[in-house]
Formats: structure tokens, sequence, C-alpha cells
């Protein structure tokens, strides 16, 4: 047991020094997954036909390649991509960072996801309301703010609870191209200490932990979010 | 009548609908692209690894197709006790599947495989036993890990299915005097497999993307093979394009499998 | 233009520019002691760090030490991600073909472990039959899928280490790594109770190598002549051999 202490020669303070990095990228690439699927989710919804085709390329490759290849080809294609456009335009390269890496990753990985539970979201607003709006003489602006997204926020968060507790999980992937996160800090402290057993239900118990705390705050998000619905047998929520 | 004809016209017309000419444009790019990926990029090292292509492919889909049977069969007594089980056995079933969906994959084959084999290292003893060929090799911990995932995810989609079922029929079949097992094997679980069928070929899919982890534990599928071929050769992307387009054509086929269940599968709603 | 400049604003946030900044030194993300493993508080201590630290000290070149997963790591050379690899990387021809190397700074012989009393020999008719274990990427893999051919199984690891653990828990015959590697191993307490040296694997130059250099970008000709002459200065000044003393009990420069 104390090799899980704070200080040396315990690895706690490693272990939760990796569970933060795991949440910083789980954040951004969170973030950066919701701002591209609200832009794919309105684009498959209202954009041009080329766009909706092109859209649906994107989704259905995301989905269908897993992600550990995708992690890999972005990490090396988009990485060189970048780089020698910037070179061939006289800049000089660019280092992503591993955290920069990871967020871009796996936020385009998130960002196919979102798509489409943000535009099963949209569908789902009653068209009345929308139409009443429109007939009131509302800017498509107001009626995205005050209208679509407010009806819109409760049929998602179950959709993007889920999407958040995978994103925390394919972290994990990370540590197969060497990132220092939760599971790649756990696998250096076993090998290290051979104390396999130990680690790897410490690194359990500390994604469980997250995955619990998640889940309550998404369910306190919903309870907002559906603030001022009625519930199914007609009661208010 | 006239529906019966209005779905034929609909099914006949469904392919010349989705060739409009934006999508040929489409295509033909698409085309086009693979064209140049095969003549212009690096394929010189397809000819050393073509013999060991089919057995990696054949490795990854028998792996998929077995933890999902495998786990689809743990997920129906999990999914059920949710759904209806005494407080005994819903309240366990719901701690496995949270612990399940809680932590990440490889976290549970590390575990598993690199976790059981410091213990072995402990008891000598083991190797004496008769299941210590088994308990030797890669693949049954593979399976074993993948399967417990899936038996965790669906037994929740499972319990989901269960309850969807209409109260109504099993009512019917109660009052009818079904004893139990039979109400559950003729109404219950048909019905309710029907209802997850969609998310279950989703989920198939969802598992296809999961074998790749088990590289790690040194089983070898098409992803170990991808990565040895850029160990040995340096070449980066060509190996792995490869794949995604293997992965892709696997993952196709099973939407398409799934796709003619829900056809053949009858789900009249009166 | 605006948006241009904001997006390159934004790209720089995430990076920083190549040029004017620290020489970023790959080592392997896995530890793989006595050379370059992490301690408890998340730092990489062993004689390769050492040796980096001396190196670096000898050249006036600023160093940061920059883990990369083994797998990836020449791509990462050649991506530019990192500049130099100092990981225990074997000078080998076919490796030759997409990166430089400095002069070797160690060589050391290749070893192959096995459990206790097995009677196994280390050549082809010794390891017939049997299940090996290596690290992957390695000299090791190489050298055992040209010269162990009716091996019945040939299982490659992320890490040494997670070969030495399959063989202590018996799930493989026999592991193949580098002598100080196993040595390490054999020091600790599992190894001593499970399993044995049975020698040195017959020399193959082509495969083994000439020993472990530097890797290095192909024509980075001015940072390959600082670091030689950084590791002839080590090797003259007596450094070398203050920073090997604590963890080998002779020089491991070879011949």
């Amino acid at each position: 047991m104390e090799l899980l202490a704070w200080s040396p020669p315990g690895w706690g303070a490693t272990l939760v020094a990796g569970l933060g990095n795991t949440i910083l990228i789980a954040l951004g690439a969170y973030a950066l997954g919701l701002a591209i699927g609200v832009a794919g989710a309105f684009g498959k919804l209202y954009g041009g036909l080329i766009t909706k085709d092109l859209l649906a390329v994107y989704t259905t490759l995301v989905r269908a390649v897993p992600e550990l290849v995708l992690l890999l080809l972005i990490t090396f294609a988009a990485k060189d991509a970048i780089n020698s456009v910037l070179t061939a335009n006289g800049f000089d390269p660019i280092n992503f960072s591993g955290v920069a890496a990871g967020i871009i990753v796996l936020g385009v990985v998130q960002g196919a996801y979102s798509t489409e539970v943000l535009r099963g979201a949209i569908l789902s607003v009653p068209a009345g309301q929308i139409e009443a709006a429109r007939a009131m003489g509302m800017s498509p602006s107001l009626l995205a703010r005050r209208i679509t997204l407010p009806l819109m926020a409760s049929a998602a968060v179950p959709g993007l609870a889920n999407l958040w507790l995978t994103v925390t999980k394919d972290t994990a992937l990370l540590a197969v191209i060497g990132f220092i996160e939760l599971t790649k800090a756990t696998s250096l402290a076993a090998g290290t200490t051979k104390s396999f057993l130990t680690f790897y239900l410490a690194a359990g118990v500390m994604y469980l932990a997250l995955s619990l705390v998640s889940v309550f705050i998404f369910a306190r998000i919903e309870k907002w979010a559906r603030r001022g619905q009625r519930n199914a047998t007609g009661g208010a929520m | 009548m006239g529906t019966a004809r209005a779905t034929q016209c609909h099914r006949g017309g469904n392919v010349t609908a989705f060739l409009q000419p934006r999508r040929i444009v489409l295509i033909a790019i698409g085309l086009a692209l693979v064209l140049w990926c095969a003549l212009s990029l690096n394929w010189t090292w397809l000819p050393d690894y073509l013999h060991l292509i089919p057995l990696a492919i054949w490795r990854t889909i028998w792996l998929t197709v077995v933890t999902m049977a495998l786990g689809m069969m743990l997920a129906i007594p999990l999914g059920l006790a949710q759904a209806v089980g005494p407080a005994y056995l819903s309240i366990p079933a719901r701690v496995y599947c949270s612990i399940i969906r809680g932590t990440p994959l490889l976290l549970q084959l590390w575990l598993l495989y690199y976790g059981l084999g410091s213990v072995f290292a402990q008891f000598p003893e083991i190797r004496q036993s008769v299941l210590w060929p088994i308990l030797r090799q890669a693949w049954p911990y593979a399976v074993l890990a993948l399967t417990l995932s899936v038996a965790g995810y669906e037994g929740e989609v499972m319990r989901g299915a269960f309850k969807g079922v209409p109260n109504g029929q099993l009512e019917a079949a109660r009052a009818m005097g079904m004893p139990r097992f039979t109400i559950f094997w003729r109404i219950w679980l048909p019905q309710a497999v029907r209802r997850a069928l969609p998310t279950i070929g989703g989920e198939t899919v969802l598992q296809l993307k999961s074998t790749p982890l088990v590289a790690t534990i040194t089983v070898v599928d098409i992803y170990s093979l991808a990565k040895r071929v850029t160990q040995d050769t340096f070449i980066v992307y060509e190996p792995l394009l490869l794949l995604a387009l293997v992965y892709m054509a696997i993952a196709g086929l099973i939407v398409l499998l799934f796709r003619w269940l829900e056809l053949r599968v009858p789900s009249r709603v009166a | 233009m605006k948006k241009t400049l904001l997006a390159l604003g934004a790209l720089m946030l995430l990076g920083t520019a190549a040029a004017a900044e620290p020489l970023k030194i790959g080592i392997a993300a896995e530890p793989y002691p006595p050379f370059a493993s992490p301690d408890a508080a998340g730092n990489w201590v062993g004689w390769e760090v050492d040796f980096i630290n001396a190196v670096c000290k000898a050249g006036e070149m600023e160093c940061v030490i920059t883990p990369v997963a083994w797998e990836g790591i020449i791509p990462s050379l050649s991506g530019g991600q990192i500049d130099a690899i100092i990981a225990s990387m074997s000078i080998t021809a076919e490796r030759m073909k997409t990166i430089d190397f400095s002069d070797k700074y160690y060589n050391t012989p290749t070893v192959i472990v096995a459990s206790k009393g097995s009677g196994m020999t280390p050549d082809a008719a010794g390891m017939a039959g049997k299940i090996i274990g290596v690290q992957v990427s390695t000299i090791h893999e190489a050298y055992a899928q040209a010269h162990f051919p009716d091996a019945a199984e040939i299982k490659t690891y992320q890490t040494t280490d997670e070969g030495f653990q399959d063989l202590a828990a018996g799930r493989i015959d026999a592991s193949q790594a580098d002598s100080i590697a196993i040595d390490a191993f054999l020091g600790s307490d599992a190894g001593m109770a499970c399993c044995e040296a049975i020698g040195a694997v017959a020399d193959d130059a082509a495969i083994l190598g000439a020993g472990v250099g530097i890797g290095l970008r192909k024509g980075e000709d001015e940072l390959k002549a600082k670091f030689n002459a950084a590791i002839a200065k080590v090797l003259a000044d007596g450094t070398y051999d203050a920073i090997s003393k604590p963890y080998f009990a002779s020089s491991i420069y070879g011949g």
C-alpha cells in the first residue's frame, strides 16, 4: 500500500499528475468535439447538398476506423501536413506538444459523434415552436439562441454525457503513443515496481471515481436543462 | 396493395435516387484518390507480408464475432436482472456494468493479463495444473477482457430492451397460463432482441474498433501486423492507410449484415 | 490576412517554433533499468540519463529529456518532434537507411535468459519449439525472427520488462535482450527465483549492429560532429567511468 503513498517512494503523486493530464486532455478534446459537432450538426441540417455529403463522409469514416488507427494517422500525418505547409511558405515548423496533439486527435473523433448527437437533438425540437418564432419575425441567430439551443439542450444532454465518459476513457489510448496520462503513468509505475495488480487496481478506482463524479454532474446538468418541462406523466420535472 | 407497391418502388428507386450528379462527382473524386494512393505511395513492402495478412484479418474478425456472441450471452442475464430482478441480483449487475463502463478497456486488458501474470509468477504450482496451456497464451485473456467489456455495455442496452417490451404481451401470456421460462423464451427475449438489434449492430462496430488494443498483450491481429511492418521498414503511412481500409471494409460488412438481419426479422406493430 | 494571423497565433499557442530551442533528446517512454527508468516522483533516472547530462554538458548544449513511445521513436525523430535519440538504440544497417548515428557509446553482448534448469542452448536448435519473448522494434526481435525459425512463437512486448514478467510467470520459455538489462532482471527477487542466463547468442553484426549510438536525422552533420566530440570528451576525461561506477562493475564501452 505504501507504493501508493503521496511522496516518494510512493507513486501517488505521479498517478494523480497522470489523472490531471487525463482530465485536461479530456476537457480540451470534449470542447473541440462540441465545437466541431455544433458546426457539423448545423451543416448537416441546414447546409448545402455538398456540405451534407462531405459531413456524411467525415462522420462515417471516423465511426468506421478504430480510434487507435486514427490516433496514429492524425498524429503523424496531420503534424507532417501542417509542418510541410508551413515550411513551404517559409515559416518554421511547429512542434506540437503532446497535450495539443492528443486534444486535436480526440477532438476530431469526438466531433463526428457530437455531430450525430446534436443533429438528433435539434431534430427533436418541436417544429411548431420554430415556425411560431419565424412567424413572429425572429432573426435566425435570435431563434437559435432563444429557442433552438435551450430546447435542444435537454435532448442532447444524455448523449453528450455518454460522449464525455467516452472521451475520458479514450485518453487511455494515448498511452500507446507514449503520452503520460493516467494509464501510461500506471504502466510505468507497475513496470518499475513489478506490482502490477496494485497499480492497475488503483488506476481503475481513479477512473471509476472520475466517471461517478461525471455521472453525478451530468445528472444535475440534465435536471437544469429540463427545468420547466413536463415529464412523461404530465407532472412538473 | 398500394402500400406494397409503393414500398417496392421505393426500394428499387433507392439506388438511382442516391446517385445524383453531385454524388457521382464525389464518388469519382474518391476513386481517383484511392487510385492515386495505390499508384504513387510506397507499397513495396506488401509482397513480403502478404502471406501474414489473411490470418491477421481472420483473427480480428474472429475476436469481434466470438466476444460479441459470448458477451451477449452474458448481457442477457445481466439486463434481465437489472430490469426485473430482486435487489440481490440487480444491484450486483448494476455495479458490474458501472465498473466496466467506468474504466478504460486498455486498463481492463492490462489488469487481466499482467495482473494475473504477476500472480502466476508468485505461485509456480499453477504451471502443473491442467489449465496451464490455456492460461499460458495471450488470446484467452483478450477474449475474456473483451467479453466482459461487451457484457457490461450490452447489459445496459438489454436492460432498456427488456423494459421496453410492452407489458400487455407479458400479461396476456401469463393470463394464458404460460410457464415463466416459456414466456421468457418465446415472448420476452425475442422481442427484446428485436428492439435492441439496431443498437447491437452499432455496438458490434464499436467492438471491432476495440480489437486493436489486444496488440498490447501480444495477440497478433491486423493492427499488430501493420505496426510490425512500420517497425521493420520504417514506412509509417501506407500500412496505416491499408489498415484503415481493412477496418472500413469489415465495418461495412457488419453494417450490411445487421441491415439484412433487421429486414428478415418481422417487426409488425399492430 | 487577419484570419491567417489569428490561426497562426492559435497554432503558436499550441506549440512553439522549432528554432532557438533546447535540444529535445528522445528517450523511450518505457522503463529500461538500469539505463533509464522513472522514479516515484516521475523523474527519469539511470545510467543513460546521467550519460545524456554528461554529454550535453561536455558539448555545451542545452538538452531537454523527452520521453517518446519506443515504437514511434524513429518516426518522431524524422518528424521533428525530437532532435536526437539516446535510448540504447543499436547502430544497424537497417536503421541507417532511415536515420544517422553518432559514434557508439556502449556495446554489450546479447544474451538469452530462460527458466532455471531448462537446459536450453542459445542457438537455433535450442530455441526450436520454444516460445521466445523480445521487445518490439529491437535488434532482438529482428535477430530472433532471422535466426530462430523453428521457435514455436516469437512474442513481442512493448517493453523488455513485460517480457521478463511473462518469463517469470511461465508464459514464455526464454527472452532475448541486452546482457545488462538481463543482469538487472536476474538481480531482482523475481528474476533470482525463476530464471538464469543461458549464454550469449552467436554474433550477427548485420542485425545486432556495432554498438549503441545516438540517433540523428540524416543530414545533420553539424549536430553529429558536436555529439561525437562530446562523446569523445566524456570518454577521455574520466566522466564516462565516473558515471558507470555506481551501476556497473566494469566498463560497458565494449570493443
